[in-house]
């Protein structure tokens, strides 16, 4: 019912008709640019206030509540305040592989942003290697974060981007192998084709156990992809100062920030496209009037409803689970998921084969 | 949009990062004095260098993640195709992952996780 296609084709025709071809591409891919790169500061700006007053929810507090009405608009003074600070570093640090690093996460998040369906027509860049690009690029973060950690000649620094490396290498395969037991279901790597894949069952009410097994392992490997509370072992601020970025200042700081909370809500935003339908609104067969219903809800509010639902399920995780040490942290991983996650993809790819998923 | 993309988003990137470090040049405030741009080290000058021979146990976490990172490439093109090639794929996978689940086995006993 609400396509998208046409409308991001008419925006299209409409460039090429005022003006000559090579100039409207050119106009297209900046506009693009420039959206995406609005949402990625108004995600960055959103994101960090739904962490402080969330956080104060949790806390019996008001959180931030001086600047706009509710403190709205905090998080914006707090990015105009970092902007204005002077930059203090350290004279110690490798310069140009210390300014090299924010680059990379950056570009790693807004890379990962590209491919993802806000509704159907509305994406950017729709691969054909979709998820594949998605978790390639999502893992040049870690480079920025070992990089900046390194070049900073700081043992705080350092110890956080060793501990940082350590970590999101080790549950990016888990992050991984539960994303295959939806491309089992879906047969395809294509993130449009995985959410039309959906229409009738999210993939997580469709696969059943092994789905939820996978939805389950995937959180907990993309909290600590994220580096959030209970795996923060990378900033760690009572023991590590601020961790791999102690000697980042001004914006070269907001910046990591900024990525970390836009990898936050990439991650969510692949759990609901994956798991839970993306921007498919909730269908159960057989019940046509609620179908029905269902389906003037606009696609965009589906998919942001249930990003925010994940974001909310991480944000709680972090006022709820106290901090993992590494020992505890390597154990998680490479003794109980990684050996869980192998016999849940065997398990999935058996019910694919005898069709014992739903809707089948 | 095609391919073309990955080149808009990195520009995008670039601009993001490279407009606000000379933003934040131009508009920050400048003051220097000697103990400013030392290492931070909650007030403590820093003793000896930074940069020395690091436990090995990353390291060998490293060269673990780079076999199972490898093996899940390996897995991806067989789970977009599992429809197709059915029960014999399957077979196929199995081994597969016991083979590897072998492998973490060995590493497991030679104590690769131990981590003190």
């Amino acid at each position: 019912m609400y396509d998208f296609t046409g409308m991001i084709q008419g925006i299209n025709n409409w460039l090429h008709s005022v003006m000559p071809d090579m100039a409207a591409t050119v106009v297209g891919w900046v506009l693009i640019g420039a959206i995406y790169l609005a949402i990625f500061a108004v995600l960055g700006l959103v994101l960090v206030l739904a962490e402080r007053k969330i956080a104060a929810f949790f806390q019996l507090r008001l959180g931030p509540n001086r600047i706009g009405p509710w403190g709205i608009f905090q998080t914006v003074a707090d990015a105009i305040k970092l902007l204005l600070k002077e930059p203090v570093g350290t004279k110690r640090a490798d310069s140009f592989l210390y300014n090299l690093a924010p680059y990379f996460v950056i570009i790693g998040a807004l890379m990962s942003i590209s491919v993802l369906p806000f509704a159907k027509g509305l994406q950017a860049f729709d691969i054909d290697i979709g998820l594949f690009f998605m978790l390639a690029m999502s893992s040049i973060g870690v480079m920025g974060i070992l990089l900046g950690g390194w070049a900073s000649n700081n043992k705080y620094a350092l110890l956080g981007a060793m501990r940082s490396g350590a970590q999101m290498i080790s549950y990016e395969l888990s992050v991984g192998l539960s994303l295959l037991t939806v491309i089992l279901m879906a047969g395809s790597l294509q993130m449009s084709e995985i959410v039309e894949a959906q229409r009738d069952y999210w993939f997580i009410f469709k696969g059943h156990i092994p789905a939820v097994i996978a939805f389950m392992i995937f959180t907990i490997a993309g909290t600590a992809e994220t580096n959030r509370t209970p795996f923060d072992l990378t900033e760690a601020e009572s023991e590590l100062g601020a961790g791999f970025h102690t000697e980042y200042s001004g914006l070269k700081f907001a910046f990591f920030f900024l990525s970390e909370f836009v990898n936050m809500f990439i991650i969510s935003a692949i759990a609901a496209t994956v798991f839970l339908g993306g921007w498919m609104p909730l269908h159960f067969g057989g019940l046509e009037g609620f179908n029905h219903v269902m389906d003037y809800i606009p696609p965009v509010i589906w998919f942001l409803g249930k990003v925010a639902f994940m974001i909310f399920l991480l944000m709680w995780f972090r006022w709820t689970f106290p901090r993992l040490r590494i020992d505890q942290l390597m154990k998680l991983e490479w003794k109980y998921l990684l050996p869980l996650n192998l016999m849940n993809i065997l398990l999935m790819a058996f019910v694919v084969l005898m069709g014992w998923y739903l809707g089948s | 949009m095609g391919a073309e993309a990955i080149l808009v988003f990195f520009i995008a990137g670039i601009v993001l990062v490279g407009g606000g470090a000379l933003a934040s040049k131009l508009l920050s405030p400048k003051s220097t004095n000697k103990d400013k741009w030392e290492p931070y080290e909650s007030g403590m000058k820093t003793i000896g260098p930074t940069w020395v021979q690091f436990k090995v146990g990353y390291f060998l976490i490293a060269i673990l993640f780079l076999i199972f990172d490898v093996e899940t490439i390996f897995l991806v093109p067989w789970a977009v195709v599992m429809k197709k090639v059915g029960l014999v794929g399957f077979v196929e996978i199995v081994i597969f992952i016991v083979i590897l689940g072998l492998g973490l086995l060995y590493a497991y006993k030679k104590g690769a996780f131990k981590w003190e």
